[in-house]
């Protein structure tokens, strides 16, 4: 009502303004576009930015979860190896110190020694006493291996060189994996001899058992040239060579990601020993320790793909709705601005008819009184021939006279109804005289408009130029529909709440899909004639004086338009 | 109503107004004619009309201010409003300050007497009923008799 009160006051700033930002159609869609756009963004970038910090973060903390185990349990098998060798080495390094060359070289001392040392650690296979040039001096053990020369063997230079020494793994002369572990000693008049004990890998095997690993998971020793030093479950046999190139040396523990011989993807925690040439792996394929986090993933991608429907479906639900409540609302506006157009109009020419009307009035009432004045002549006078048909002449230049001061007054009528005021009326009358505007053209056509006006009617309160201007336009709109000599029918009851006035007409009728339309403005089925102004103009003045319009058509059998109209204003004006 | 009714025709439109006085006279009606507000304002001063045929547009003092000055002065003279011009306002304004009756340009002679007719036998209850309360000694409610026209 605000506005409609502004587009008042400011007609004409209004029409002009309004012609140039004339809503189209394509504006809607481009605002349309834009919203959800918009929306989409402001909504969907922070969710899928969560969504990639939160599936790293995840993964990162799962990966965490399974690594750091891995990498303690490699730690500890590393130290029980380390503790495992540094036993067994001082032990040899003990009786290689305890014992003299001389009581070495006796050979059931060497034997007692030994089946000490097999007693107190498992693993030792056979010991040995080696002179310096090299030449087993004594050996107790399953082989017979006395007197063997081991001057040009490799760990022989070693262990001349560094004084102790802890073989790899290897065959030997003995055709088993073992490991040597080689101490030299020096006695006080200058003369070195070696002492040389063998170790059953077996031992190696027990130690990682013992971290006892899932039945997919793999764990071993290598030394630093690649070759297994226990067997793998899955990477060679032993002494076969390691089926991956080692990775980058650390004594720390580490742990990788990388892709196995096999294909898996696999986390490979290792650590370099310091003091021997060996490397401790162990593997876990990925796969198996990321179940759970596959499930998280799963419900992470889940959520976040229904997070984005949902995003979606709200953001175009949203939007429609407000395009559709914007579109209402310009139409509303539109209407508005449609009405206050025609109805100063409708002014205007009224004020015109008025100014005729007037003007029309005066010599109209000197040919009025001229000629009255002749009849009177006339009458008193005595019959001569002509007098009858003078009288006659005179009559019916009074009955033209007559004709033209009904149109004078109709035109003043006219004029005095474009001011809008609330007032009260007689709505029978208003309608007959509404009819009366048409009766010339309906008789030209022989279309038969009856009149059934309730005399109970009550008189209502209400505006009569805006009525006025409604049975006009219904009455118009029945007359086009009509063929020549079909019939309409205005019919006026007393209604509970106030009228009931019906226009019905035989016309031509109309469809469905345009009995969805007739109310909206520019909508028009007398192509190029009408200005599909009438019945939208018709609906806001009887939703403005509190009333409803219904219509009920049949195509080919005729239209009824119904209009209810309140008694009183007080609702409407409120 | 055996004497003659004593009528003042008020309009600009002189050839309008000395017809519609003819045709009065032959009607047995004895009418004056002003062509506007001064003269009608005048001529009153010398003697008042019963009943007095106005119209509204006219130069100088214009129909609604004659009216006014007219049922000031001789609250009994019934005036008839005939004009061309009148809108729905002029009427209520001339109804209020005392018209006897309102009609628009043309109108039919007959009904123009018959509406002369009744405003003279108006006037005739008034001034008689009036001079009923004067003589009974009740000035004031013989003053309202005769205004209470102006209220209508």
């Amino acid at each position: 009502m605000r506005k409609l009160a502004a587009l008042i006051k400011h007609p004409l700033r209004e029409l002009t303004s309004d012609v140039d930002d004339a809503v189209s159609p394509e504006r809607y869609t481009t605002l349309r576009r834009n919203i959800i756009a918009l929306m989409v963004a402001a909504t969907l970038i922070p969710l899928s930015v969560m969504a990639v910090l939160n599936y790293y973060e995840h993964q990162n903390a799962m990966a965490r979860e399974i690594q750091n185990p891995l990498r303690v349990l490699v730690n500890k098998t590393k130290n029980s190896f380390e503790l495992f060798l540094a036993e067994r080495t001082s032990t040899v390094s003990l009786i290689a110190s305890a014992y003299t060359y001389a009581e070495l070289a006796d050979e059931q001392k060497l034997a007692r020694i030994f089946s000490v040392m097999k007693r107190e650690f498992e693993g030792f296979v056979d010991l040995g006493l080696i002179d310096e040039h090299g030449t087993q001096v004594n050996y107790v053990g399953p082989y017979a291996l006395a007197g063997k020369n081991y001057a040009d063997q490799r760990w022989f230079q070693e262990v001349r060189l560094k004084g102790k020494y802890v073989s790899d793994v290897f065959m030997g002369l003995r055709k088993f994996p073992h490991v040597i572990i080689a101490v030299q000693h020096m006695t006080e008049d200058g003369r070195t001899w070696i002492l040389r004990a063998t170790l059953d890998t077996r031992q190696f095997e027990r130690i990682i058992a013992s971290m006892s690993l899932e039945p997919d998971a793999d764990a071993f020793l290598v030394n630093t040239q690649g070759l297994l030093q226990t067997s793998s479950n899955n990477y060679g046999k032993v002494l076969e060579k390691l089926t991956f190139p080692l990775p980058p040396l650390t004594f720390e523990p580490t742990v990788l990601t990388m892709i196995d011989p096999l294909g898996r993807e696999v986390f490979l925690a290792y650590a370099y020993f310091p003091e021997a040439d060996f490397v401790l792996m162990a593997a876990k394929p990925r796969s198996s320790s990321l179940k759970t986090w596959y499930t998280v993933r799963g419900d992470l991608l889940f959520i976040f793909v229904a997070g984005v429907a949902l995003v979606l479906f709200a953001a175009m639900r949203v939007t429609d709705a407000l395009i559709r409540r914007m579109k209402e609302a310009e139409d509303r506006r539109e209407l508005a601005l449609r009405e206050v157009e025609h109805s100063q109009k409708l002014s205007s020419i009224g004020r015109l008819a008025a100014g005729v009307a007037h003007e029309v009035n005066n010599p109209l009432a000197i040919i009025n009184e001229k000629t009255g004045l002749m009849k009177d002549i006339l009458s008193i006078q005595p019959d001569f021939p002509a007098k009858e048909k003078l009288l006659v002449q005179v009559d019916s230049v009074l009955r033209a006279v007559e004709r033209c001061r009904g149109i004078t007054h109709r035109m003043l009528g006219f004029a005095r109804r474009m001011d809008v005021s609330i007032e009260e009326l007689d709505l029978t009358e208003l309608i007959r005289e509404t009819a009366g505007f048409l009766a010339n053209e309906a008789m030209h056509r022989k279309v038969d408009v009856q009149l059934d006006l309730d005399p109970e009617l009550p008189r209502i309160v209400s505006d009569r130029s805006q009525l006025q201007q409604v049975f006009l336009n219904l009455l118009n709109n029945a007359l086009a529909a009509v063929a020549d000599g079909g019939s309409i029918m205005v019919s006026a009851q007393p209604d509970e709440a106030g009228v009931l006035v019906s226009v019905k007409d035989n016309g031509c009728g109309m469809s469905d899909e345009t009995m969805k339309h007739i109310f909206e403005p520019f909508f028009t089925t007398k192509k190029g004639k009408g200005t599909g102004l009438g019945l939208s103009i018709t609906y806001g003045i009887i939703k403005r004086l509190g009333g409803d319009i219904a219509v009920e058509s049949t195509q080919g059998v005729g239209t009824t338009l119904t209009i209810t109209l309140p008694k009183g204003q007080r609702e409407a004006l409120a | 109503m055996s004497k003659k009714i004593k009528l003042l025709l008020v309009d600009d439109e002189e050839n309008f107004v000395n017809t519609l006085a003819e045709r009065m006279k032959m009607r047995d009606m004895g009418s004056e004619v002003a062509h506007d507000g001064e003269t009608a304002l005048e001529m009153i001063k010398d003697g008042t009309p019963d009943v007095m045929v106005l119209d509204l547009r006219m130069p100088g003092i214009d129909g609604v201010e004659v009216l006014r000055k007219v049922k000031k002065a001789h609250p009994e003279v019934q005036v008839i409003v005939l004009t061309g011009h009148g809108s729905e306002q002029d009427q209520e304004i001339c109804m209020q300050l005392g018209a006897y009756e309102y009609h628009k340009k043309p109108v039919d002679i007959d009904r123009l007497v018959k509406s002369i007719k009744g405003a003279y036998r108006q006037k005739m209850e008034d001034v008689m009923v009036a001079a009923t309360f004067a003589q009974a000694g009740d000035f004031d409610e013989a003053d309202k008799v005769m205004h209470e026209g102006d209220k209508k």
